[in-house]
Protein backbone atom coordinates (compact mmCIF):
# COMPACT_ATOMS: atom_id res chain seq x y z
CA UNK A 1 0.00 0.00 0.00
CA UNK A 2 2.42 2.48 0.88
CA UNK A 3 4.79 1.53 -1.91
CA UNK A 4 1.91 2.85 -4.46
CA UNK A 5 1.30 5.42 -2.64
CA UNK A 6 4.88 7.00 -2.90
CA UNK A 7 4.43 6.03 -7.08
CA UNK A 8 1.87 8.35 -7.03
CA UNK A 9 3.50 11.03 -5.09
CA UNK A 10 6.65 10.24 -7.41
CA UNK A 11 4.52 10.22 -10.45
CA UNK A 12 3.32 13.85 -9.89
CA UNK A 13 6.16 15.22 -9.01
CA UNK A 14 7.69 13.88 -12.51
CA UNK A 15 5.16 15.55 -14.05
CA UNK A 16 5.51 18.84 -12.44
CA UNK A 17 9.28 19.32 -13.16
CA UNK A 18 8.84 17.94 -16.54
CA UNK A 19 6.58 20.87 -17.42
CA UNK A 20 8.50 23.51 -15.56
CA UNK A 21 11.27 21.56 -17.72
CA UNK A 22 9.54 22.11 -21.09
CA UNK A 23 8.73 25.38 -20.44
CA UNK A 24 12.45 26.47 -19.93
CA UNK A 25 13.11 24.50 -23.43
CA UNK A 26 10.06 26.25 -24.66
CA UNK A 27 11.91 30.03 -23.81
CA UNK A 28 14.71 29.13 -24.63
CA UNK A 29 13.65 28.15 -28.06
CA UNK A 30 11.59 31.41 -28.34
CA UNK A 31 14.66 33.07 -27.96
CA UNK A 32 16.52 31.57 -30.29
CA UNK A 33 13.69 32.24 -32.68
CA UNK A 34 13.78 35.80 -32.07
CA UNK A 35 17.82 36.00 -32.44
CA UNK A 36 17.55 34.18 -35.38
CA UNK A 37 14.85 36.14 -36.80
CA UNK A 38 17.35 39.02 -38.76
CA UNK A 39 18.17 36.92 -41.11
CA UNK A 40 14.81 35.72 -42.21
CA UNK A 41 14.12 39.25 -42.93
CA UNK A 42 17.08 39.13 -45.39
CA UNK A 43 14.91 36.43 -47.07
CA UNK A 44 12.02 37.71 -47.27
CA UNK A 45 10.71 35.07 -50.01
CA UNK A 46 10.85 32.53 -47.47
CA UNK A 47 8.44 34.55 -45.50
CA UNK A 48 6.58 34.96 -48.47
CA UNK A 49 6.40 31.38 -49.31
CA UNK A 50 5.26 30.61 -45.55
CA UNK A 51 2.47 33.09 -45.70
CA UNK A 52 0.97 31.64 -48.71
CA UNK A 53 0.88 28.45 -46.45
CA UNK A 54 -0.27 29.60 -43.38
CA UNK A 55 -2.38 33.25 -44.65
CA UNK A 56 -3.83 32.33 -48.00
CA UNK A 57 -4.72 28.54 -47.35
CA UNK A 58 -6.75 29.70 -44.34
CA UNK A 59 -8.87 32.35 -46.21
CA UNK A 60 -11.47 30.37 -46.92
CA UNK A 61 -12.45 28.92 -43.78
CA UNK A 62 -11.95 32.13 -42.33
CA UNK A 63 -14.27 33.78 -44.68
CA UNK A 64 -17.01 31.67 -44.36
CA UNK A 65 -16.85 31.44 -40.70
CA UNK A 66 -16.74 34.79 -40.79
CA UNK A 67 -19.82 35.27 -42.35
CA UNK A 68 -21.68 32.78 -40.76
CA UNK A 69 -20.93 33.42 -37.04
CA UNK A 70 -22.12 37.26 -38.09
CA UNK A 71 -25.37 35.85 -39.95
CA UNK A 72 -26.18 33.79 -36.31
CA UNK A 73 -25.20 37.36 -34.34
CA UNK A 74 -27.87 39.10 -36.61
CA UNK A 75 -30.54 36.83 -35.80
CA UNK A 76 -29.89 35.82 -32.40
CA UNK A 77 -29.32 39.40 -31.48
CA UNK A 78 -32.54 40.42 -33.54
CA UNK A 79 -34.75 38.23 -31.52
CA UNK A 80 -33.21 39.53 -27.76
CA UNK A 81 -32.96 42.65 -29.08
CA UNK A 82 -36.98 43.18 -30.60
CA UNK A 83 -38.00 42.14 -27.14
CA UNK A 84 -36.46 45.11 -25.61
CA UNK A 85 -37.80 47.30 -28.99
CA UNK A 86 -34.54 48.51 -29.78
CA UNK A 87 -33.89 46.28 -32.91
CA UNK A 88 -31.94 49.47 -34.49
CA UNK A 89 -29.30 48.55 -32.09
CA UNK A 90 -28.46 45.51 -33.57
CA UNK A 91 -25.53 46.83 -35.77
CA UNK A 92 -23.80 47.91 -32.43
CA UNK A 93 -24.05 44.71 -30.92
CA UNK A 94 -22.70 42.80 -33.83
CA UNK A 95 -20.08 44.82 -34.22
CA UNK A 96 -18.76 45.24 -31.21
CA UNK A 97 -18.77 41.55 -30.32
CA UNK A 98 -17.28 40.84 -33.28
CA UNK A 99 -14.16 43.88 -33.25
CA UNK A 100 -14.23 43.19 -29.50
CA UNK A 101 -14.40 39.51 -28.91
CA UNK A 102 -15.22 37.04 -31.91
CA UNK A 103 -13.45 38.27 -34.49
CA UNK A 104 -9.29 37.83 -32.82
CA UNK A 105 -10.50 34.60 -30.46
CA UNK A 106 -12.51 33.01 -33.18
CA UNK A 107 -10.40 33.38 -35.97
CA UNK A 108 -7.04 32.69 -34.02
CA UNK A 109 -9.03 29.06 -32.57
CA UNK A 110 -9.52 28.43 -36.71
CA UNK A 111 -6.07 29.46 -37.19
CA UNK A 112 -4.74 27.10 -34.51
CA UNK A 113 -6.25 24.51 -36.31
CA UNK A 114 -6.02 25.20 -39.65
CA UNK A 115 -2.32 26.46 -39.58
CA UNK A 116 -0.90 25.80 -36.03
CA UNK A 117 -1.55 22.20 -36.96
CA UNK A 118 0.28 22.23 -40.36
CA UNK A 119 3.39 23.63 -39.02
CA UNK A 120 3.38 21.29 -36.30
CA UNK A 121 3.05 18.23 -38.09
CA UNK A 122 5.57 19.72 -41.07
CA UNK A 123 8.25 20.53 -38.74
CA UNK A 124 7.77 17.62 -36.65
CA UNK A 125 7.80 15.08 -40.01
CA UNK A 126 10.93 17.01 -41.20
CA UNK A 127 12.59 16.10 -37.46
CA UNK A 128 11.83 12.68 -37.89
CA UNK A 129 12.71 12.16 -41.39
CA UNK A 130 16.08 13.87 -40.40
CA UNK A 131 15.79 16.63 -42.70
CA UNK A 132 16.68 19.11 -39.89
CA UNK A 133 19.79 17.10 -38.96
CA UNK A 134 20.97 17.22 -42.23
CA UNK A 135 20.22 21.22 -42.82
CA UNK A 136 22.79 21.28 -39.59
CA UNK A 137 25.22 18.65 -41.01
CA UNK A 138 25.02 21.81 -44.56
CA UNK A 139 26.00 24.29 -41.58
CA UNK A 140 22.91 25.91 -42.23
CA UNK A 141 20.50 26.69 -39.18
CA UNK A 142 17.41 25.00 -39.12
CA UNK A 143 16.34 27.62 -36.72
CA UNK A 144 16.78 30.40 -38.85
CA UNK A 145 16.11 28.42 -42.31
CA UNK A 146 13.03 26.66 -40.89
CA UNK A 147 10.85 27.91 -37.40
CA UNK A 148 11.59 31.80 -37.94
CA UNK A 149 10.37 32.35 -41.13
CA UNK A 150 7.07 30.39 -40.40
CA UNK A 151 7.02 32.53 -36.68
CA UNK A 152 6.83 35.69 -38.86
CA UNK A 153 4.52 34.72 -41.29
CA UNK A 154 2.05 33.48 -38.45
CA UNK A 155 2.63 36.66 -36.64
CA UNK A 156 1.45 38.49 -39.78
CA UNK A 157 -1.34 37.16 -40.55
CA UNK A 158 -2.95 36.32 -37.43
CA UNK A 159 -3.97 40.25 -37.27
CA UNK A 160 -5.05 39.90 -41.06
CA UNK A 161 -7.22 37.44 -40.85
CA UNK A 162 -8.41 38.71 -37.83
CA UNK A 163 -9.24 41.92 -39.09
CA UNK A 164 -11.11 39.42 -42.28
CA UNK A 165 -12.97 37.77 -39.86
CA UNK A 166 -14.73 40.72 -38.34
CA UNK A 167 -15.26 42.57 -41.66
CA UNK A 168 -17.05 39.28 -42.79
CA UNK A 169 -19.05 38.89 -39.88
CA UNK A 170 -20.42 42.53 -39.82
CA UNK A 171 -21.17 42.08 -43.86
CA UNK A 172 -23.43 38.45 -42.32
CA UNK A 173 -24.92 40.96 -39.74
CA UNK A 174 -26.15 43.21 -42.28
CA UNK A 175 -27.26 40.54 -44.79
CA UNK A 176 -29.25 38.95 -42.31
CA UNK A 177 -30.61 42.03 -40.17
CA UNK A 178 -30.89 44.15 -42.71
CA UNK A 179 -31.67 42.44 -45.81
CA UNK A 180 -33.73 39.28 -44.59
CA UNK A 181 -35.27 40.65 -41.28
CA UNK A 182 -35.53 44.34 -42.47
CA UNK A 183 -33.84 46.08 -39.97
CA UNK A 184 -33.59 49.92 -40.87
CA UNK A 185 -30.46 50.26 -42.56
CA UNK A 186 -29.62 54.04 -41.48
CA UNK A 187 -29.50 53.24 -38.15
CA UNK A 188 -27.51 49.89 -38.52
CA UNK A 189 -24.91 51.67 -39.87
CA UNK A 190 -25.07 55.05 -37.77
CA UNK A 191 -25.87 53.41 -34.41
CA UNK A 192 -22.39 51.15 -35.04
CA UNK A 193 -20.62 54.55 -36.43
CA UNK A 194 -21.33 55.91 -32.84
CA UNK A 195 -20.46 53.08 -30.87
CA UNK A 196 -17.62 51.92 -32.18
CA UNK A 197 -14.75 53.79 -30.71
CA UNK A 198 -11.50 53.20 -33.54
CA UNK A 199 -8.39 53.29 -30.53
CA UNK A 200 -10.63 51.22 -28.07
CA UNK A 201 -12.46 48.97 -30.03
CA UNK A 202 -10.40 47.74 -33.25
CA UNK A 203 -7.54 48.78 -31.95
CA UNK A 204 -7.32 46.57 -29.12
CA UNK A 205 -9.13 43.89 -31.60
CA UNK A 206 -5.98 43.91 -33.73
CA UNK A 207 -3.46 43.92 -30.50
CA UNK A 208 -5.25 41.16 -29.44
CA UNK A 209 -4.86 39.03 -32.42
CA UNK A 210 -1.30 39.73 -33.08
CA UNK A 211 -0.82 38.53 -29.49
CA UNK A 212 -2.51 35.36 -30.11
CA UNK A 213 -0.84 34.80 -33.64
CA UNK A 214 2.13 35.17 -31.58
CA UNK A 215 1.46 32.67 -28.96
CA UNK A 216 -0.54 29.94 -31.55
CA UNK A 217 2.69 30.36 -34.12
CA UNK A 218 5.53 29.71 -30.89
CA UNK A 219 2.99 27.18 -29.61
CA UNK A 220 2.75 24.69 -32.75
CA UNK A 221 6.63 25.93 -33.85
CA UNK A 222 7.71 24.43 -30.38
CA UNK A 223 5.70 21.63 -30.47
CA UNK A 224 6.79 20.32 -33.63
CA UNK A 225 10.25 21.39 -32.95
CA UNK A 226 10.09 19.13 -29.48
CA UNK A 227 7.89 16.02 -31.13
CA UNK A 228 9.59 12.87 -30.74
CA UNK A 229 10.87 11.68 -34.40
CA UNK A 230 8.28 9.02 -34.41
CA UNK A 231 4.56 8.76 -36.44
CA UNK A 232 3.42 8.47 -33.13
CA UNK A 233 5.05 10.86 -31.77
CA UNK A 234 4.00 13.94 -34.35
CA UNK A 235 0.66 13.01 -34.00
CA UNK A 236 0.58 13.22 -30.38
CA UNK A 237 2.70 16.64 -30.78
CA UNK A 238 0.34 18.09 -32.87
CA UNK A 239 -2.93 17.08 -31.15
CA UNK A 240 -1.21 19.40 -28.21
CA UNK A 241 -1.00 21.83 -30.29
CA UNK A 242 -4.46 22.49 -30.91
CA UNK A 243 -5.36 21.74 -27.02
CA UNK A 244 -2.62 23.77 -25.46
CA UNK A 245 -3.23 27.17 -28.27
CA UNK A 246 -6.52 26.87 -27.89
CA UNK A 247 -6.25 27.13 -24.10
CA UNK A 248 -3.71 29.94 -24.04
CA UNK A 249 -5.78 31.67 -26.46
CA UNK A 250 -8.89 31.85 -24.13
CA UNK A 251 -6.94 32.77 -21.21
CA UNK A 252 -4.80 34.81 -23.19
CA UNK A 253 -8.26 36.63 -24.02
CA UNK A 254 -9.29 36.66 -20.38
CA UNK A 255 -6.51 38.88 -19.32
CA UNK A 256 -5.99 41.34 -22.12
CA UNK A 257 -10.27 41.60 -21.79
CA UNK A 258 -9.48 42.76 -18.16
CA UNK A 259 -6.62 44.92 -19.15
CA UNK A 260 -8.18 47.06 -21.99
CA UNK A 261 -11.94 46.85 -21.11
CA UNK A 262 -11.95 47.25 -17.52
CA UNK A 263 -14.65 49.59 -16.07
CA UNK A 264 -14.70 52.06 -18.77
CA UNK A 265 -17.25 52.81 -21.96
CA UNK B 1 3.86 25.98 -56.92
CA UNK B 2 5.24 28.97 -59.28
CA UNK B 3 7.28 31.59 -57.26
CA UNK B 4 5.14 34.17 -58.72
CA UNK B 5 1.89 32.91 -58.23
CA UNK B 6 2.71 32.71 -54.52
CA UNK B 7 3.86 36.13 -54.20
CA UNK B 8 0.46 37.34 -55.98
CA UNK B 9 -1.43 35.16 -53.81
CA UNK B 10 0.19 36.97 -50.89
CA UNK B 11 -0.19 40.13 -52.24
CA UNK B 12 -3.61 39.66 -52.40
CA UNK B 13 -3.82 38.25 -49.07
CA UNK B 14 -2.06 41.01 -47.32
CA UNK B 15 -4.10 43.67 -49.40
CA UNK B 16 -7.64 41.93 -48.20
CA UNK B 17 -6.36 42.18 -44.63
CA UNK B 18 -5.65 45.70 -44.86
CA UNK B 19 -8.78 46.26 -46.72
CA UNK B 20 -10.66 44.90 -44.15
CA UNK B 21 -8.52 46.90 -41.24
CA UNK B 22 -9.72 49.76 -43.26
CA UNK B 23 -13.43 49.07 -44.11
CA UNK B 24 -13.26 48.16 -39.78
CA UNK B 25 -11.93 51.39 -39.27
CA UNK B 26 -14.12 53.68 -41.72
CA UNK B 27 -17.25 51.73 -42.07
CA UNK B 28 -17.81 50.02 -38.79
CA UNK B 29 -15.93 52.73 -36.46
CA UNK B 30 -15.79 56.24 -36.14
CA UNK B 31 -12.69 57.24 -37.57
CA UNK B 32 -13.94 59.15 -40.68
CA UNK B 33 -16.64 60.80 -38.20
CA UNK B 34 -14.96 63.80 -35.61
CA UNK B 35 -11.86 64.04 -36.11
CA UNK B 36 -10.43 65.72 -33.17
CA UNK B 37 -6.82 66.32 -34.30
CA UNK B 38 -7.44 69.95 -34.30
CA UNK B 39 -8.96 70.93 -30.88
CA UNK B 40 -9.28 73.30 -27.90
CA UNK B 41 -9.86 72.61 -24.65
CA UNK B 42 -12.65 74.31 -22.30
CA UNK B 43 -13.39 73.53 -18.52
CA UNK B 44 -17.10 73.62 -16.74
CA UNK B 45 -17.73 73.05 -12.97
CA UNK B 46 -21.39 70.99 -12.16
CA UNK B 47 -22.72 70.29 -8.90
CA UNK B 48 -23.44 66.73 -10.36
CA UNK B 49 -22.64 64.74 -13.38
CA UNK B 50 -25.22 62.39 -12.62
CA UNK B 51 -23.93 58.69 -14.81
CA UNK B 52 -21.39 61.02 -17.64
CA UNK B 53 -18.20 59.60 -18.08
CA UNK B 54 -15.09 60.37 -20.24
CA UNK B 55 -15.43 60.39 -24.52
CA UNK B 56 -18.93 61.01 -23.80
CA UNK B 57 -19.96 63.54 -26.66
CA UNK B 58 -20.36 67.33 -26.41
CA UNK B 59 -23.53 68.07 -28.64
CA UNK B 60 -24.59 71.52 -29.66
CA UNK B 61 -27.73 71.85 -31.72
CA UNK B 62 -27.52 68.01 -31.83
CA UNK B 63 -24.34 67.88 -33.40
CA UNK B 64 -21.34 66.29 -32.02
CA UNK B 65 -19.05 69.37 -31.44
CA UNK B 66 -16.40 67.81 -29.45
CA UNK B 67 -15.55 65.17 -26.10
CA UNK B 68 -15.50 64.63 -23.02
CA UNK B 69 -11.52 64.60 -21.92
CA UNK B 70 -11.43 64.19 -18.51
CA UNK B 71 -13.71 64.36 -15.06
CA UNK B 72 -12.44 65.43 -11.92
CA UNK B 73 -13.75 66.09 -8.75
CA UNK B 74 -12.35 69.74 -6.84
CA UNK B 75 -12.29 68.79 -3.52
CA UNK B 76 -12.56 72.49 -1.92
CA UNK B 77 -15.33 73.22 -3.55
CA UNK B 78 -16.77 69.77 -3.91
CA UNK B 79 -17.67 70.02 -7.81
CA UNK B 80 -17.42 67.71 -10.66
CA UNK B 81 -14.66 69.34 -12.64
CA UNK B 82 -15.01 68.14 -16.51
CA UNK B 83 -12.70 68.94 -19.02
CA UNK B 84 -13.99 69.39 -22.86
CA UNK B 85 -12.17 69.12 -26.32
CA UNK B 86 -13.94 71.34 -28.84
CA UNK B 87 -13.37 70.90 -32.08
CA UNK B 88 -11.37 73.84 -33.63
CA UNK B 89 -13.95 75.08 -36.78
CA UNK B 90 -16.64 75.63 -33.88
CA UNK B 91 -16.55 78.77 -31.72
CA UNK B 92 -18.95 79.53 -29.00
CA UNK B 93 -19.45 82.68 -27.09
CA UNK B 94 -17.35 83.26 -24.08
CA UNK B 95 -20.96 82.93 -22.35
CA UNK B 96 -22.02 79.78 -23.59
CA UNK B 97 -24.10 77.55 -21.66
CA UNK B 98 -23.46 73.71 -20.69
CA UNK B 99 -26.10 71.53 -19.26
CA UNK B 100 -25.70 67.24 -19.10
CA UNK B 101 -28.96 65.68 -20.95
CA UNK B 102 -29.68 62.46 -21.46
CA UNK B 103 -30.18 61.33 -25.01
CA UNK B 104 -33.56 59.05 -24.76
CA UNK B 105 -35.03 58.13 -21.74
CA UNK B 106 -32.43 55.71 -20.76
CA UNK B 107 -29.80 56.45 -22.94
CA UNK B 108 -26.54 57.60 -22.50
CA UNK B 109 -25.71 61.22 -20.85
CA UNK B 110 -24.30 63.73 -23.25
CA UNK B 111 -22.91 67.68 -22.39
CA UNK B 112 -25.60 70.08 -24.58
CA UNK B 113 -24.17 73.45 -25.53
CA UNK B 114 -26.09 76.47 -26.14
CA UNK B 115 -24.37 79.33 -27.01
CA UNK B 116 -25.01 83.13 -25.64
CA UNK B 117 -24.58 86.60 -26.98
CA UNK B 118 -21.35 87.70 -26.24
CA UNK B 119 -19.15 88.39 -28.55
CA UNK B 120 -15.86 87.27 -27.36
CA UNK B 121 -15.09 83.55 -27.97
CA UNK B 122 -14.36 80.94 -25.88
CA UNK B 123 -10.65 80.25 -26.31
CA UNK B 124 -8.21 77.02 -25.36
CA UNK B 125 -8.03 76.72 -20.85
CA UNK B 126 -11.16 79.42 -20.67
CA UNK B 127 -14.15 77.73 -18.28
CA UNK B 128 -17.65 77.88 -18.95
CA UNK B 129 -19.54 79.45 -16.27
CA UNK B 130 -23.24 78.83 -16.70
CA UNK B 131 -23.64 74.55 -16.42
CA UNK B 132 -26.72 72.87 -15.41
CA UNK B 133 -26.27 69.51 -13.35
CA UNK B 134 -27.91 66.48 -14.63
CA UNK B 135 -31.14 65.57 -13.60
CA UNK B 136 -30.98 62.57 -10.89
CA UNK B 137 -34.16 60.46 -11.54
CA UNK B 138 -34.11 59.28 -7.71
CA UNK B 139 -34.11 63.23 -6.80
CA UNK B 140 -37.07 63.76 -9.14
CA UNK B 141 -38.92 60.97 -8.23
CA UNK B 142 -38.35 62.35 -4.71
CA UNK B 143 -39.48 65.30 -5.34
CA UNK B 144 -42.98 64.31 -7.06
CA UNK B 145 -43.71 62.02 -4.02
CA UNK B 146 -42.78 65.09 -1.70
CA UNK B 147 -45.36 67.40 -3.65
CA UNK B 148 -48.00 64.71 -3.87
CA UNK B 149 -48.03 64.64 -0.20
CA UNK B 150 -48.36 68.44 0.33
CA UNK B 151 -51.23 68.45 -2.30
CA UNK B 152 -53.05 65.44 -0.17
CA UNK B 153 -52.46 67.39 2.85
CA UNK B 154 -54.44 70.09 1.34
CA UNK B 155 -57.28 68.13 0.05
CA UNK B 156 -58.00 66.85 3.54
Amino acid sequence: MPSRLVKGVRRIGHRAINSVLRLGVASRFFVLVLFYSGSSFRRLHLIVKELFSTGVLSLIIILVSGLFVGMVLGMQGYDTLQRYGSEEALGVMVALSLVRELGPVVAALLFASRAGSAITAEIGLMKATEQLSAMEMMAVNPIARVVAPRFWAGVISMPLLAAMFSAMGVFGGYLVGVKLIGVDEGSFWSQMQSAVDFHQDIVNGIIKSFVFGVAVTAIALFEGYDAPPTAEGVSGATTRTVVTSSLAILALDFVLTAFMFRGEG
Amino acid sequence: MERTTIDLWVGLFVLMGLGAILVLALKVGNLSGVNMSESYGVTANFSNIGGLKVRAPVKSAGVVVGRVSEIRFDGERHEAVVSIKLDKQYSFSRDTSASIMTSGLLGEQYIALETGGDSAQLKEGDKIKITQSAVVLESLIGQFLYNKAADGGEGK
